[in-house]
């Protein structure tokens, strides 16, 4: 069997795993549109844009990576999500820094 | 494989309008930072999967890196003003 037969055998068995995970990825993307919706007030909201957000991403950058097999490309998708890993608890925690500071106050129970 | 990126595609474009009601209704700016940040993730995952669909994954994920710096550097500069004013509206 030559190296690019092997190539094509593990692409058919990963195709199903990289549709897995992002079918899992879509889901906790899908959860972070509904907290965005429903959630009260700025501070909760950041978390479902900052934390579910990056999940869904690593769940569908990952399977995406995984179809890709073992190319320049998987390497490229990897440098991507770690670049969105590290930028995304930034710009998060930079704008509600900036509500806090600039006099919001959070949600309580009592607000509901 | 084609005709499943294509449904995330779609997916995410129909996600995409969740956050684009937070950026025009949300009651303070940040809540529309916030919905900004969202909708520039959202594109950054859109153009890998595009890349996928048109078997062009090289060329497009280099587009989606240099998006998601120009985001931080959007995201960063609008919070830092926002600290700096201090005045919610």
């Amino acid at each position: 069997m030559s190296l690019n037969e092997l190539s094509e055998v593990a692409r058919l068995f990963m195709t199903p795993i990289a549709i897995g995970l992002m079918l899992v990825g879509l889901f906790f993307l899908f959860v972070a549109a509904v907290g965005v919706l429903r959630l009260p007030d700025v501070f909760t909201r950041s978390h479902a844009v900052s934390l579910t957000d990056s999940l869904g991403t690593l769940f569908l950058l990952g399977g995406l990576a995984l179809y890709q097999g073992f190319s320049t490309n998987l390497v490229k998708i990897l440098i991507v999500l770690v670049l969105l890993y590290l930028l995304n608890p930034v710009i998060a925690h930079a704008t509600v820094r900036a509500a806090l500071r600039s006099g919001l106050k959070p949600w309580t129970r009592e607000d509901a | 494989m084609s005709i499943f990126c294509l449904f995330v595609l779609i997916t995410i474009t129909l996600l995409i309008g969740v956050y684009l009601y937070r950026v025009l209704r949300g009651p303070t700016v940040f809540d529309r930072v916030l919905g900004l940040n969202g909708i520039s993730t959202k594109a950054i995952i859109l153009l890998v999967v595009m890349g996928t669909f048109y078997d062009r994954v090289d060329m497009f994920v280099d587009i989606s890196t240099g998006y998601a710096l120009l985001n931080l550097v959007g995201s960063l500069a609008i919070a830092k003003y926002l600290e700096e004013r201090r005045e919610v509206f």
